[in-house]
């Protein structure tokens, strides 16, 4: 699922990449959501698009949506109030499209695939800045499998998705210090090959890559590791997200699977 | 400490959220107890931990609490204590909570708030305007005092064991019988003492009879005139063989220096009738009559003394509370500031001082009845040593001890 930037801007600031004063160059951000969209219609991708509202500019990063499983969609509780307009319209059109809603306690803060994501038949969820642990808890409940709470410390890194993104091999590319120990512990322990991104790559979003199977979407700006992508045998695509990335999003930010996985459990 | 039960749930072993709940819990200087965990058995499924936490004031427990939630922790709910209405003056309800000598809480309107004084064997008065809770005695309990019973709601922390390896109190904790060694301990104990004094501690003489009779009398008045005497607990009988001793030489008749007949009880009512005559002690030093022992010692040391009688007392002589109840209002109050205890061979006052105790004050408790020394000792779990000994040989060793030390400074 995507969503056209007809309405993006920066028009508030809940993260440390946002600055009204550096606002999006409009036609820039069209062609780059053009270029993304080209980009996984060529790699096969059958793609849905939702409506864009007014007033709700951040509606782009449907990442944030929620979290589809199978039939199953569990929207997201947005924690700013800036965004949480968005929730109504993704539950109703996804709906529409089929999909049981099923939606988390109220007061649980939760940003749908922006934290949670399976990676093997364990769904890693980050905590701290936009999702609230208790939600993990719920989703787990819901879903029936593992999940692993990880705390992200970095204010940049404030989504899963920023920092974090899991392989089809049972790798994973990640930023380590976007993680508290404990965190870098817990995925150590659950993802065998990691691929670290460098400080200088991770600014770039790196993490934030769509895959598709061996097929790699992600933002330029990141040699090192799709070098290091390369060697295991992806396909890198890499495309300029520099209007996306002053919102603090890129590639995935702007992308939700319908479903991430058929069952939760393999 | 106070401290609140958190619960923990979900993938908390695999996500290590639960030992970074217990590291952050001593990292902010706290504690915690885990009082219940269950471990999902298989991947999918969540454990769950109910823990206790423990912090040295509220607003830090709550700081802490605050910090734990963000990772999912949940304060558990705990029930209020439960309270009926004191039916009469002097008597408690039916179902009434008997504390112990241990810090104890109770929780109110969700909040826990300790219960003050430590005293054991007695009720919880609850005084829900100012959020207050008092142990209380029968002679305390007023009708219509809210009066804690059944059990919930209360949490009882026990002296926890220190980490010092050098507390002889904890090395020992126990009593040593009449055929063991005693030098090592006794030596032991004059350090201990001597830290107490230097530290700002307190320190309790309660002198039995048998002192006087032993003819340890000196050896005692040796501690007062160190300074290792801060107040004296005693009865009549004490002092009248202390005066006994100083005007005549003999307590209860018998000479301390010489091997000679027993002269009766007269010097004994002699000694009770120039008390009554000059007023008590003060006024027979005043009087130039009383000029030794250890009654002497103490006044011009400036030891307070406090002295409550028994149903055996001749006289009683000027000073001794003769009201039973009265006497433990005034032993209670001046145990208050205690932080050592020596229990000397009176097996009666020594009981009634070990159940008035805080479970931090130290007693060393010395007898030749090893069921007085034990019975004494079992008070003050982790915090006492019991000597089964004459006190003669005791007091004049831990006397040389100490002055052994103040010589050589």
């Amino acid at each position: 699922m995507l969503c056209p930037p007809d309405y993006y801007g920066i028009e508030y600031e809940i993260n440390p990449w946002m600055s009204r004063a550096r606002g999006a160059e409009v036609p820039v951000a069209q062609k780059q959501w053009k270029d993304l969209h080209a980009t996984l219609s060529k790699l096969n991708c059958k793609i849905l698009l939702v409506n864009p509202q007014p007033r709700l500019p951040d509606m782009v990063f449907t990442a944030n949506a929620g979290l589809t499983i199978g039939k199953k969609f569990i929207p997201s509780n947005f924690r700013h109030q800036e965004r949480a307009g968005e929730a109504p319209h993704f539950a109703k059109w996804m709906e529409q499209h089929g999909y049981e809603v099923a939606w988390l306690p109220q007061d649980y803060y939760f940003e749908g695939e922006g934290d949670a994501l399976f990676g093997g038949d364990t769904l890693f969820c980050g905590y701290k800045f936009r999702s609230d642990i208790k939600s993990h808890q719920a989703v787990a409940d819901m879903l029936g499998c593992l999940v692993i709470s990880v705390e992200l410390v970095d204010p940049r890194f404030y989504h899963l998705d920023t920092c974090f993104c899991p392989l089809p091999d049972g790798g994973a590319v990640w930023f380590p210090a976007a993680f508290d120990e404990y965190g870098q512990r817990a995925v150590r322990e659950h993802v065998p090959d990691l691929i670290d991104v460098l400080p200088d790559e991770a600014m770039h979003f790196s993490c934030n890559a769509v895959v598709l199977d061996r097929d790699i979407v992600l933002p330029a700006g990141a040699p090192t590791l799709v070098a290091a992508l390369c060697a295991r045998g992806y396909r890198c695509h890499e495309l300029p997200m520099s209007e996306f990335i002053k919102a603090g999003g890129a590639c995935k930010c702007l992308v939700m699977f319908m479903p991430q996985r058929e069952s939760a459990t393999g | 400490m106070v401290s609140e039960t958190i619960e923990l749930r979900g993938h908390i072993i695999d996500s290590l959220i639960l030992p970074k709940v217990l590291d952050e819990i001593l990292r902010a200087g706290g504690t915690f107890r885990i009082e219940q965990i269950k471990i999902g058995q298989r991947r999918a499924d969540q454990s769950r931990a109910q823990i206790e936490v423990s912090a040295p004031s509220t607003e830090s427990l709550d700081d802490l609490i605050l910090r734990l939630r963000q990772h999912g922790a949940e304060v558990a709910k705990r029930a209020d204590v439960q309270l009926a209405k004191a039916p009469a003056d002097g008597v408690f309800p039916h179902d009434f909570y008997v504390t112990t000598n241990q810090q104890t809480f109770v929780r109110l309107k969700g909040k826990e708030i300790e219960v003050r004084p430590v005293m054991r064997d007695s009720a919880i008065a609850v005084d829900s305007a100012r959020s207050s809770a008092r142990a209380v005695k029968f002679f305390d309990a007023r009708k219509g005092d809210e009066i804690v019973v059944g059990h919930q709601g209360i949490r009882v922390v026990p002296v926890q064991r220190t980490t010092s390896h050098t507390d002889i109190f904890q090395f020992i904790n126990a009593s040593i019988s009449a055929d063991e060694p005693k030098s090592a301990v006794i030596r032991e104990l004059a350090a201990e003492l001597r830290r107490a004094r230097s530290s700002g501690g307190k320190i309790a003489v309660v002198a039995g009879p048998a002192i006087v009779r032993t003819g340890a009398g000196e050896h005692l008045e040796r501690l007062i005139e160190l300074g290792f005497v801060d107040r004296l607990f005693g009865g009549n009988a004490f002092v009248v063989f202390d005066v006994e001793r100083a005007l005549f030489g003999t307590s209860s008749g018998v000479s301390a220096e010489r091997a000679v007949a027993p002269v009766g009880h007269q010097n004994q009512m002699r000694a009770v009738n120039i008390l009554r005559q000059t007023g008590g002690i003060a006024g027979a030093m005043e009087k130039g009559i009383l000029t030794r022992g250890v009654m002497h010692a103490c006044t011009r040391h400036k030891v307070d003394i406090v002295l409550t009688g028994s149903i055996r007392d001749e006289g009683p002589i000027p000073g001794v509370a003769t009201d039973v109840v009265e006497g433990q209002k005034i032993m209670r109050d001046k145990l208050a500031d205690i932080t050592h205890v020596l229990l000397l061979s009176t097996l009666e006052h020594s009981l009634a001082i070990a159940a008035m105790l805080g479970p931090t004050v130290k007693t060393v408790c010395v007898d030749i009845n090893s069921a007085a020394v034990d019975r004494a000792v079992e008070q003050q779990p982790l915090r006492s040593i019991g000597l089964v000994t004459d006190v003669e040989p005791f007091l004049r060793e831990l006397g040389d001890c100490l002055a052994a030390e103040s010589d050589a400074k």
